[in-house]
Protein backbone atom coordinates (compact mmCIF):
# COMPACT_ATOMS: atom_id res chain seq x y z
CA UNK A 1 0.00 0.00 0.00
CA UNK A 2 0.84 3.29 -0.85
CA UNK A 3 0.87 4.82 2.18
CA UNK A 4 3.04 2.21 4.29
CA UNK A 5 5.52 3.29 1.63
CA UNK A 6 5.62 6.65 2.79
CA UNK A 7 6.72 5.80 6.10
CA UNK A 8 9.73 7.24 5.89
CA UNK A 9 12.89 6.43 8.46
CA UNK A 10 11.92 9.93 10.15
CA UNK A 11 8.48 8.51 10.48
CA UNK A 12 9.15 5.52 12.16
CA UNK A 13 11.30 6.92 14.74
CA UNK A 14 9.16 9.02 15.74
CA UNK A 15 6.32 5.93 16.04
CA UNK A 16 8.77 4.01 18.00
CA UNK A 17 10.02 6.78 20.49
CA UNK A 18 6.04 7.78 20.95
CA UNK A 19 5.08 3.78 21.51
CA UNK A 20 8.42 3.60 23.31
CA UNK A 21 6.99 5.94 25.46
CA UNK A 22 3.66 4.66 26.26
CA UNK A 23 5.02 1.28 27.03
CA UNK A 24 7.64 3.22 29.61
CA UNK A 25 4.45 4.99 31.31
CA UNK A 26 2.36 2.20 31.37
CA UNK A 27 4.73 0.72 33.19
CA UNK A 28 4.89 3.03 35.45
CA UNK A 29 1.46 2.99 36.21
CA UNK A 30 1.47 -0.56 36.72
CA UNK A 31 5.03 -0.73 39.12
CA UNK A 32 2.51 2.45 40.41
CA UNK A 33 -0.24 -0.05 41.24
CA UNK A 34 2.15 -2.78 42.38
CA UNK A 35 1.72 -3.38 46.36
CA UNK A 36 5.74 -4.00 46.61
CA UNK A 37 6.65 -1.28 44.74
CA UNK A 38 4.18 1.12 46.66
CA UNK A 39 5.78 -0.42 49.79
CA UNK A 40 9.41 0.33 48.70
CA UNK A 41 7.97 3.55 47.85
CA UNK A 42 6.71 4.33 50.97
CA UNK A 43 10.23 3.41 53.08
CA UNK A 44 11.00 7.02 52.11
CA UNK A 45 8.00 8.01 54.21
CA UNK A 46 9.70 6.83 57.58
CA UNK A 47 13.34 8.12 56.12
CA UNK A 48 11.79 11.62 55.57
CA UNK A 49 9.84 11.67 59.30
CA UNK A 50 13.12 10.60 60.76
CA UNK A 51 15.00 13.03 59.23
CA UNK A 52 12.67 15.74 60.10
CA UNK A 53 12.44 15.06 63.58
CA UNK A 54 15.86 14.85 63.94
CA UNK A 55 16.54 18.24 62.68
CA UNK A 56 13.66 19.70 63.92
CA UNK A 57 13.99 20.25 67.28
CA UNK A 58 10.70 19.71 69.12
CA UNK A 59 9.83 23.69 70.09
CA UNK A 60 10.70 25.16 66.48
CA UNK A 61 7.80 27.60 65.59
CA UNK A 62 6.50 27.76 62.22
CA UNK A 63 7.28 31.29 61.32
CA UNK A 64 5.07 33.51 62.12
CA UNK A 65 3.58 36.39 59.85
CA UNK A 66 2.50 40.29 60.61
CA UNK A 67 -1.11 41.02 59.62
CA UNK A 68 -0.10 42.71 56.75
CA UNK A 69 0.26 39.55 54.84
CA UNK A 70 -3.08 37.94 55.66
CA UNK A 71 -4.34 36.34 52.52
CA UNK A 72 -7.49 38.20 50.95
CA UNK A 73 -9.35 35.01 50.44
CA UNK A 74 -8.37 31.87 52.07
CA UNK A 75 -9.07 28.99 50.10
CA UNK A 76 -11.81 26.40 51.87
CA UNK A 77 -10.77 23.22 50.33
CA UNK A 78 -12.21 19.21 51.07
CA UNK A 79 -15.26 19.57 52.69
CA UNK A 80 -17.21 23.48 53.02
CA UNK A 81 -19.75 22.46 55.18
CA UNK A 82 -21.65 19.61 56.73
CA UNK A 83 -24.66 17.95 55.53
CA UNK A 84 -26.71 17.00 58.30
CA UNK A 85 -29.49 18.30 60.01
CA UNK A 86 -28.26 18.07 63.34
CA UNK A 87 -24.90 20.09 62.74
CA UNK A 88 -27.08 22.78 60.35
CA UNK A 89 -29.26 23.12 63.36
CA UNK A 90 -26.31 23.98 65.85
CA UNK A 91 -24.98 26.22 63.47
CA UNK A 92 -28.27 27.99 63.39
CA UNK A 93 -27.82 28.43 67.64
CA UNK A 94 -24.41 29.53 66.90
CA UNK A 95 -23.24 25.92 68.44
CA UNK A 96 -24.37 26.59 71.75
CA UNK A 97 -25.67 23.16 72.26
CA UNK A 98 -22.87 21.68 70.69
CA UNK A 99 -19.88 19.94 72.63
CA UNK A 100 -16.39 18.76 72.02
CA UNK A 101 -15.99 15.00 73.19
CA UNK A 102 -12.62 14.26 74.72
CA UNK A 103 -12.21 10.13 75.73
CA UNK A 104 -10.03 7.82 74.78
CA UNK A 105 -7.00 7.18 76.97
CA UNK A 106 -7.32 10.13 79.06
CA UNK A 107 -7.77 10.13 83.08
CA UNK A 108 -10.83 12.46 82.97
CA UNK A 109 -12.78 11.98 79.98
CA UNK A 110 -15.17 15.72 79.51
CA UNK A 111 -16.97 17.24 77.16
CA UNK A 112 -16.39 21.10 76.91
CA UNK A 113 -19.07 23.54 75.17
CA UNK A 114 -17.80 26.50 72.83
CA UNK A 115 -17.60 28.96 75.80
CA UNK A 116 -15.63 27.08 78.16
CA UNK A 117 -13.08 26.11 75.54
CA UNK A 118 -12.66 29.96 75.11
CA UNK A 119 -11.40 30.17 78.85
CA UNK A 120 -8.76 27.66 78.29
CA UNK A 121 -5.71 28.82 77.92
CA UNK A 122 -5.13 30.28 74.12
CA UNK A 123 -2.80 31.34 71.86
CA UNK A 124 -3.10 33.90 68.87
CA UNK A 125 -0.90 33.00 65.20
CA UNK A 126 -0.49 34.26 62.06
CA UNK A 127 0.49 31.35 59.94
CA UNK A 128 1.19 30.29 56.46
CA UNK A 129 -1.40 26.77 55.76
CA UNK A 130 0.47 24.74 53.20
CA UNK A 131 -1.67 22.69 50.82
CA UNK A 132 -0.99 19.12 49.76
CA UNK A 133 -1.29 20.73 46.00
CA UNK A 134 1.14 22.98 46.16
CA UNK A 135 -0.70 26.52 47.61
CA UNK A 136 -0.13 28.42 50.76
CA UNK A 137 -2.58 30.64 52.17
CA UNK A 138 -2.47 32.94 55.37
CA UNK A 139 -4.62 33.31 58.06
CA UNK A 140 -4.51 34.37 61.40
CA UNK A 141 -6.03 31.48 64.07
CA UNK A 142 -6.81 31.24 68.13
CA UNK A 143 -7.99 28.58 70.13
CA UNK A 144 -7.16 26.64 73.01
CA UNK A 145 -3.41 24.90 73.39
CA UNK A 146 -4.19 21.87 73.12
CA UNK A 147 -0.84 20.82 75.68
CA UNK A 148 -2.37 22.46 78.75
CA UNK A 149 -5.86 21.01 77.67
CA UNK A 150 -4.49 17.46 77.30
CA UNK A 151 -2.46 18.30 81.06
CA UNK A 152 -6.04 19.28 82.50
CA UNK A 153 -7.43 15.59 81.46
CA UNK A 154 -4.93 13.62 81.99
CA UNK A 155 -3.51 10.99 79.38
CA UNK A 156 -3.08 7.85 80.56
CA UNK A 157 0.65 6.63 79.75
CA UNK A 158 0.05 4.26 77.11
CA UNK A 159 -1.60 7.01 74.81
CA UNK A 160 0.58 7.91 72.01
CA UNK A 161 -1.84 9.78 69.44
CA UNK A 162 -4.75 11.86 69.42
CA UNK A 163 -7.52 11.12 67.02
CA UNK A 164 -9.98 13.95 65.47
CA UNK A 165 -13.12 12.63 64.52
CA UNK A 166 -15.22 14.96 62.39
CA UNK A 167 -18.58 15.77 61.27
CA UNK A 168 -17.81 16.18 57.39
CA UNK A 169 -17.99 13.75 55.12
CA UNK A 170 -15.79 13.20 51.99
CA UNK A 171 -16.32 10.07 49.46
CA UNK A 172 -19.00 8.72 51.97
CA UNK A 173 -16.73 8.44 54.67
CA UNK A 174 -16.42 10.56 58.05
CA UNK A 175 -13.13 12.66 58.16
CA UNK A 176 -10.31 11.76 61.05
CA UNK A 177 -7.19 12.42 61.53
CA UNK A 178 -4.34 11.58 63.98
CA UNK A 179 -1.33 13.25 65.26
CA UNK A 180 1.32 12.42 67.90
CA UNK A 181 2.56 13.65 71.04
CA UNK A 182 5.31 15.43 69.95
CA UNK A 183 2.77 17.71 67.44
CA UNK A 184 0.01 17.45 70.17
CA UNK A 185 1.89 18.91 72.90
CA UNK A 186 3.78 21.80 70.26
CA UNK A 187 3.38 25.18 71.31
CA UNK A 188 1.21 26.48 67.95
CA UNK A 189 -1.03 23.26 68.49
CA UNK A 190 -4.21 24.81 69.04
CA UNK A 191 -8.15 23.70 68.47
CA UNK A 192 -9.06 26.95 67.00
CA UNK A 193 -12.48 28.60 67.09
CA UNK A 194 -11.10 32.01 65.65
CA UNK A 195 -10.32 32.90 62.41
CA UNK A 196 -9.15 36.27 61.25
CA UNK A 197 -10.90 37.63 64.64
CA UNK A 198 -14.19 36.16 63.61
CA UNK A 199 -15.50 32.77 64.61
CA UNK A 200 -14.48 30.45 62.25
CA UNK A 201 -16.50 30.18 59.34
CA UNK A 202 -18.22 26.91 58.44
CA UNK A 203 -15.97 26.21 55.12
CA UNK A 204 -12.94 26.89 57.41
CA UNK A 205 -14.53 24.07 59.77
CA UNK A 206 -16.99 25.61 62.49
CA UNK A 207 -17.00 25.83 65.46
CA UNK A 208 -13.74 23.98 66.37
CA UNK A 209 -10.54 23.03 63.78
CA UNK A 210 -6.86 21.68 64.28
CA UNK A 211 -4.04 23.91 63.39
CA UNK A 212 -1.12 21.68 63.39
CA UNK A 213 1.30 24.48 61.78
CA UNK A 214 4.64 22.55 61.09
CA UNK A 215 2.68 20.34 59.13
CA UNK A 216 0.15 19.99 55.52
CA UNK A 217 -2.92 21.10 55.47
CA UNK A 218 -4.84 17.55 55.71
CA UNK A 219 -3.74 17.21 59.13
CA UNK A 220 -5.64 20.13 60.41
CA UNK A 221 -9.36 18.56 60.94
CA UNK A 222 -12.56 20.81 60.61
CA UNK A 223 -15.52 19.96 62.25
CA UNK A 224 -14.01 18.58 65.34
CA UNK A 225 -16.42 17.14 67.27
CA UNK A 226 -14.52 14.05 69.74
CA UNK A 227 -10.82 14.00 70.20
CA UNK A 228 -10.08 10.42 71.26
CA UNK A 229 -6.44 9.84 72.88
CA UNK A 230 -5.33 6.09 71.88
CA UNK A 231 -2.58 3.77 71.69
CA UNK A 232 -2.36 2.91 68.16
CA UNK A 233 -3.91 3.52 65.18
CA UNK A 234 -3.81 0.32 63.69
CA UNK A 235 -7.65 -0.78 64.17
CA UNK A 236 -8.61 2.61 63.66
CA UNK A 237 -10.96 2.98 59.87
CA UNK A 238 -8.29 1.72 57.08
CA UNK A 239 -5.83 2.06 59.88
CA UNK A 240 -3.32 4.55 58.61
CA UNK A 241 -4.44 7.65 60.78
CA UNK A 242 -6.25 9.32 58.67
CA UNK A 243 -8.84 10.09 56.00
CA UNK A 244 -6.53 10.93 53.23
CA UNK A 245 -3.69 8.72 54.77
CA UNK A 246 -6.11 5.41 54.18
CA UNK A 247 -6.08 7.07 50.41
CA UNK A 248 -2.41 6.90 50.33
CA UNK A 249 -0.93 9.91 51.75
CA UNK A 250 1.58 9.85 54.19
CA UNK A 251 0.71 10.37 57.97
CA UNK A 252 3.59 12.08 58.44
CA UNK A 253 2.69 15.48 56.53
CA UNK A 254 5.66 17.45 57.06
CA UNK A 255 7.42 17.83 53.80
CA UNK B 1 41.05 -1.12 45.02
CA UNK B 2 43.50 -0.46 42.38
CA UNK B 3 43.94 3.42 42.37
CA UNK B 4 43.12 4.62 38.44
CA UNK B 5 43.40 7.34 36.62
CA UNK B 6 42.73 8.87 33.12
CA UNK B 7 45.53 8.09 31.24
CA UNK B 8 47.03 4.75 33.63
CA UNK B 9 45.69 2.40 31.01
CA UNK B 10 46.58 4.63 27.94
CA UNK B 11 46.79 1.95 24.96
CA UNK B 12 47.67 2.27 21.24
CA UNK B 13 44.69 0.78 19.53
CA UNK B 14 44.79 0.56 16.17
CA UNK B 15 46.54 3.78 14.16
CA UNK B 16 45.81 6.76 14.85
CA UNK B 17 43.71 6.01 17.73
CA UNK B 18 44.49 5.15 21.80
CA UNK B 19 41.65 4.02 23.83
CA UNK B 20 42.19 6.20 27.50
CA UNK B 21 39.92 4.90 30.82
CA UNK B 22 37.88 7.93 30.82
CA UNK B 23 34.99 8.17 33.88
CA UNK B 24 35.73 6.72 36.91
CA UNK B 25 33.28 3.52 38.43
CA UNK B 26 31.99 5.76 41.01
CA UNK B 27 31.37 8.18 38.00
CA UNK B 28 29.75 6.33 36.17
CA UNK B 29 27.46 4.41 38.38
CA UNK B 30 26.26 7.82 40.24
CA UNK B 31 25.98 9.13 36.62
CA UNK B 32 23.42 6.38 35.71
CA UNK B 33 21.82 6.83 38.83
CA UNK B 34 20.93 10.20 38.58
CA UNK B 35 19.45 9.72 35.01
CA UNK B 36 17.07 7.24 36.68
CA UNK B 37 16.41 9.87 39.75
CA UNK B 38 15.52 12.61 37.42
CA UNK B 39 13.51 11.04 35.37
CA UNK B 40 11.14 9.41 37.91
CA UNK B 41 11.24 13.13 39.68
CA UNK B 42 10.34 15.17 36.41
CA UNK B 43 7.87 13.05 35.41
CA UNK B 44 6.29 12.58 39.46
CA UNK B 45 7.16 16.34 39.69
CA UNK B 46 4.72 17.29 36.56
CA UNK B 47 1.91 15.18 38.74
CA UNK B 48 2.39 17.44 41.53
CA UNK B 49 2.25 20.19 39.93
CA UNK B 50 -0.71 19.33 38.54
CA UNK B 51 -2.37 19.49 41.58
CA UNK B 52 -2.28 23.28 41.48
CA UNK B 53 -1.56 24.49 38.28
CA UNK B 54 -0.35 28.37 38.83
CA UNK B 55 3.06 29.44 40.34
CA UNK B 56 3.50 32.63 42.22
CA UNK B 57 5.98 34.82 43.72
CA UNK B 58 6.36 35.36 47.61
CA UNK B 59 4.71 33.44 50.41
CA UNK B 60 1.21 32.43 49.42
CA UNK B 61 -1.54 32.00 46.57
CA UNK B 62 -1.74 36.06 45.55
CA UNK B 63 -3.34 36.34 41.90
CA UNK B 64 -1.93 38.69 42.17
CA UNK B 65 1.36 38.08 41.90
CA UNK B 66 1.02 34.53 39.47
CA UNK B 67 3.86 34.27 37.00
CA UNK B 68 2.87 31.12 35.29
CA UNK B 69 -0.79 29.26 34.69
CA UNK B 70 -2.24 26.52 32.95
CA UNK B 71 -6.17 26.07 33.18
CA UNK B 72 -8.85 24.70 30.81
CA UNK B 73 -11.76 27.35 29.46
CA UNK B 74 -14.73 27.71 27.83
CA UNK B 75 -15.15 29.32 24.85
CA UNK B 76 -18.09 31.19 23.21
CA UNK B 77 -18.74 28.67 20.89
CA UNK B 78 -19.36 25.86 23.89
CA UNK B 79 -16.13 23.94 23.17
CA UNK B 80 -13.09 24.46 25.85
CA UNK B 81 -9.42 25.82 25.32
CA UNK B 82 -6.14 24.96 27.09
CA UNK B 83 -4.66 28.26 27.99
CA UNK B 84 -1.25 28.80 29.58
CA UNK B 85 -0.46 32.04 30.64
CA UNK B 86 3.37 33.20 31.66
CA UNK B 87 3.70 36.66 32.81
CA UNK B 88 1.17 39.07 30.71
CA UNK B 89 1.22 37.02 28.11
CA UNK B 90 -1.32 33.68 27.19
CA UNK B 91 -0.95 31.08 24.81
CA UNK B 92 -3.16 28.72 23.35
CA UNK B 93 -1.68 25.14 24.28
CA UNK B 94 -4.99 22.82 23.79
CA UNK B 95 -4.28 19.87 23.72
CA UNK B 96 -1.03 19.49 25.61
CA UNK B 97 -1.13 22.35 28.99
CA UNK B 98 -4.11 23.24 30.47
CA UNK B 99 -6.54 20.95 28.49
CA UNK B 100 -5.33 17.57 26.95
CA UNK B 101 -6.54 14.25 25.81
CA UNK B 102 -6.54 11.58 28.09
CA UNK B 103 -5.76 7.34 27.30
CA UNK B 104 -9.52 6.77 25.92
CA UNK B 105 -9.17 10.25 23.90
CA UNK B 106 -12.14 12.07 26.74
CA UNK B 107 -10.60 15.46 27.02
CA UNK B 108 -8.96 16.27 30.54
CA UNK B 109 -8.46 19.70 32.11
CA UNK B 110 -5.03 19.20 33.77
CA UNK B 111 -1.51 21.04 33.57
CA UNK B 112 0.76 18.69 31.82
CA UNK B 113 -0.18 15.67 29.58
CA UNK B 114 -0.81 12.84 30.62
CA UNK B 115 2.10 11.52 28.61
CA UNK B 116 4.72 13.15 30.69
CA UNK B 117 3.23 12.32 34.32
CA UNK B 118 4.14 9.70 36.57
CA UNK B 119 1.22 8.19 37.26
CA UNK B 120 -0.23 9.19 33.85
CA UNK B 121 -3.59 9.85 35.43
CA UNK B 122 -4.32 12.09 37.85
CA UNK B 123 -3.06 10.47 41.69
CA UNK B 124 -0.97 13.02 43.59
CA UNK B 125 -0.73 10.76 46.41
CA UNK B 126 1.11 7.92 44.37
CA UNK B 127 2.95 11.30 42.86
CA UNK B 128 4.31 12.08 45.98
CA UNK B 129 5.96 8.80 46.55
CA UNK B 130 7.90 8.69 43.86
CA UNK B 131 8.79 12.13 44.08
CA UNK B 132 10.01 11.44 47.88
CA UNK B 133 11.43 7.75 47.42
CA UNK B 134 13.74 9.19 44.29
CA UNK B 135 14.49 12.66 45.85
CA UNK B 136 15.94 10.84 49.12
CA UNK B 137 17.40 8.34 46.67
CA UNK B 138 18.88 11.72 44.45
CA UNK B 139 20.12 13.31 47.49
CA UNK B 140 21.99 10.44 48.61
CA UNK B 141 23.68 9.55 45.06
CA UNK B 142 24.63 13.45 45.00
CA UNK B 143 25.98 12.95 47.79
CA UNK B 144 28.10 10.35 47.11
CA UNK B 145 29.73 11.53 44.36
CA UNK B 146 30.42 14.88 45.54
CA UNK B 147 32.32 13.04 48.33
CA UNK B 148 34.30 11.46 45.78
CA UNK B 149 34.77 14.17 43.16
CA UNK B 150 35.91 16.49 46.29
CA UNK B 151 37.97 13.93 47.91
CA UNK B 152 39.81 12.19 44.80
CA UNK B 153 40.80 15.00 42.76
CA UNK B 154 38.12 15.26 40.05
CA UNK B 155 36.50 18.34 40.87
CA UNK B 156 40.17 19.75 40.59
CA UNK B 157 41.54 17.71 38.04
CA UNK B 158 38.63 17.35 35.62
CA UNK B 159 35.90 19.93 36.04
CA UNK B 160 37.80 22.75 36.95
CA UNK B 161 38.73 25.11 34.24
CA UNK B 162 42.43 26.19 33.81
CA UNK B 163 43.73 29.60 33.07
CA UNK B 164 44.83 28.29 29.45
CA UNK B 165 40.73 26.83 28.88
CA UNK B 166 39.08 30.18 30.12
CA UNK B 167 41.51 32.50 27.64
CA UNK B 168 40.44 29.82 25.24
CA UNK B 169 36.68 30.17 25.71
CA UNK B 170 36.53 31.95 22.23
CA UNK B 171 37.97 28.98 20.48
CA UNK B 172 35.62 26.95 22.09
CA UNK B 173 32.64 28.33 21.10
CA UNK B 174 33.36 28.21 17.79
CA UNK B 175 34.12 25.06 17.74
CA UNK B 176 30.95 24.48 19.48
CA UNK B 177 29.40 26.31 16.93
CA UNK B 178 31.00 23.98 13.81
CA UNK B 179 30.18 20.57 15.91
CA UNK B 180 33.73 20.57 15.41
CA UNK B 181 35.67 18.85 19.12
CA UNK B 182 38.91 18.57 19.70
CA UNK B 183 41.08 15.79 18.72
CA UNK B 184 44.40 13.99 20.11
CA UNK B 185 46.13 15.53 23.63
CA UNK B 186 43.11 17.82 23.75
CA UNK B 187 40.14 14.85 23.43
CA UNK B 188 41.37 13.77 27.01
CA UNK B 189 40.06 16.50 28.93
CA UNK B 190 36.81 17.97 29.35
CA UNK B 191 36.38 21.02 27.43
CA UNK B 192 36.31 24.42 28.93
CA UNK B 193 32.06 25.03 27.87
CA UNK B 194 31.89 21.31 29.22
CA UNK B 195 33.66 22.08 32.24
CA UNK B 196 31.68 25.45 32.70
CA UNK B 197 28.25 23.12 31.93
CA UNK B 198 29.03 20.84 34.30
CA UNK B 199 29.94 22.62 37.27
CA UNK B 200 27.13 25.43 36.99
CA UNK B 201 24.82 21.75 37.60
CA UNK B 202 26.71 20.18 40.17
CA UNK B 203 27.22 23.39 42.19
CA UNK B 204 24.37 25.77 41.49
CA UNK B 205 21.26 23.81 39.83
CA UNK B 206 21.18 20.50 41.56
CA UNK B 207 21.55 21.97 45.14
CA UNK B 208 19.51 25.06 43.96
CA UNK B 209 16.63 22.23 43.19
CA UNK B 210 17.05 20.47 46.32
CA UNK B 211 16.99 23.43 48.23
CA UNK B 212 14.01 24.94 46.77
CA UNK B 213 11.74 21.31 47.58
CA UNK B 214 13.24 21.49 50.92
CA UNK B 215 11.52 25.09 51.14
CA UNK B 216 8.18 23.59 50.57
CA UNK B 217 8.28 21.67 53.69
CA UNK B 218 6.48 23.18 56.23
CA UNK B 219 8.55 21.38 58.77
CA UNK B 220 12.15 22.49 57.00
CA UNK B 221 10.60 25.57 56.99
CA UNK B 222 10.08 25.79 61.00
CA UNK B 223 13.87 23.98 61.84
CA UNK B 224 15.50 26.73 59.18
CA UNK B 225 13.58 29.44 58.52
CA UNK B 226 16.24 31.18 56.82
CA UNK B 227 15.19 29.16 53.80
CA UNK B 228 12.00 31.42 53.37
CA UNK B 229 14.15 34.24 53.41
CA UNK B 230 16.56 33.16 50.90
CA UNK B 231 14.22 31.88 48.14
CA UNK B 232 11.51 34.84 49.00
CA UNK B 233 8.58 32.66 50.30
CA UNK B 234 7.28 29.15 49.71
CA UNK B 235 5.44 30.10 46.94
CA UNK B 236 8.74 31.81 45.37
CA UNK B 237 10.76 28.12 46.15
CA UNK B 238 8.21 26.33 44.52
CA UNK B 239 8.49 29.09 41.28
CA UNK B 240 12.01 28.71 41.63
CA UNK B 241 11.83 24.68 41.91
CA UNK B 242 10.44 24.38 38.65
CA UNK B 243 12.42 26.73 36.70
CA UNK B 244 15.44 24.86 38.24
CA UNK B 245 13.85 21.72 36.63
CA UNK B 246 13.34 23.49 33.48
CA UNK B 247 16.83 24.04 33.22
CA UNK B 248 17.75 20.91 33.98
CA UNK B 249 15.70 19.71 30.65
CA UNK B 250 17.49 21.92 29.16
CA UNK B 251 20.54 20.96 30.35
CA UNK B 252 19.96 17.08 29.79
CA UNK B 253 18.83 18.13 26.26
CA UNK B 254 21.97 20.06 25.35
CA UNK B 255 24.00 17.09 27.01
CA UNK B 256 21.97 14.50 24.72
CA UNK B 257 22.64 16.29 21.81
CA UNK B 258 26.39 16.77 22.40
CA UNK B 259 26.76 13.09 23.01
CA UNK B 260 24.89 12.63 19.61
CA UNK B 261 27.09 14.18 17.65
CA UNK B 262 30.83 13.73 19.52
CA UNK B 263 30.59 10.19 18.62
CA UNK B 264 27.82 8.71 20.02
CA UNK B 265 29.00 4.74 21.08
CA UNK B 266 32.39 6.63 21.67
CA UNK B 267 30.66 8.46 24.42
CA UNK B 268 28.26 6.12 25.42
CA UNK B 269 30.75 3.51 25.99
CA UNK B 270 33.01 5.70 28.01
CA UNK B 271 29.79 6.36 30.62
CA UNK B 272 29.34 2.38 30.72
CA UNK B 273 32.78 0.62 30.31
CA UNK B 274 35.15 3.90 31.15
CA UNK B 275 36.81 3.09 27.70
CA UNK B 276 36.92 6.03 25.30
CA UNK B 277 38.75 6.39 22.02
CA UNK B 278 40.41 9.07 20.94
CA UNK B 279 41.38 9.75 17.53
CA UNK B 280 45.04 11.61 16.31
CA UNK B 281 45.20 15.28 16.30
CA UNK B 282 45.70 14.89 12.26
CA UNK B 283 42.89 12.57 11.76
CA UNK B 284 39.69 13.34 11.07
CA UNK B 285 37.08 11.07 12.03
CA UNK B 286 33.84 11.17 10.50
Amino acid sequence: MPNDLKLSRRNLLVRGGAAGAAVLLGGCDQLSQSRSVRNVLDSAEGLTQAAQRLLLSRRALAREYPESALSAHFRANGSITVNDPTYQAQVETGFADWRLKIDGLVARPTELSLAELRRLPARTQITRHDCVEGWSAIGKWTGARLGPLLQSVGLKPEARYLVFHCADTLEGDLYYESIDLIDAFHEQTILAYDMNDKPLPVPHGAPLRLRVERQLGYKMAKYVMRMEAVASLAAMRGGRGGFWEDRGYAWYAGI
Amino acid sequence: MPKMSESSIATPANSGTSVIYRHTLVVRITHWVNVLCLFVLLLSGLQIFNAHTTLYLGSKMDPQRAVLSMRAVRQDDGSYAGLTTVGNTTFDTTGVLGLSRGPRGQLEARGFPDWITLPSYRDLATGRRWHFFFAWAFVLNGMAYLAYALLSGHVRRDLAPTGNDLRHIGRSVWEHIRLRFPKGEEARRYNVLQKLAYLAVIFGLLPLVILTGLTMSPALDAAFPVLLDIFGGRQSARTIHFLCATGIVLFVFVHVFMVLVSGVWNNLRSMITGRYAIAAEDHHAQ
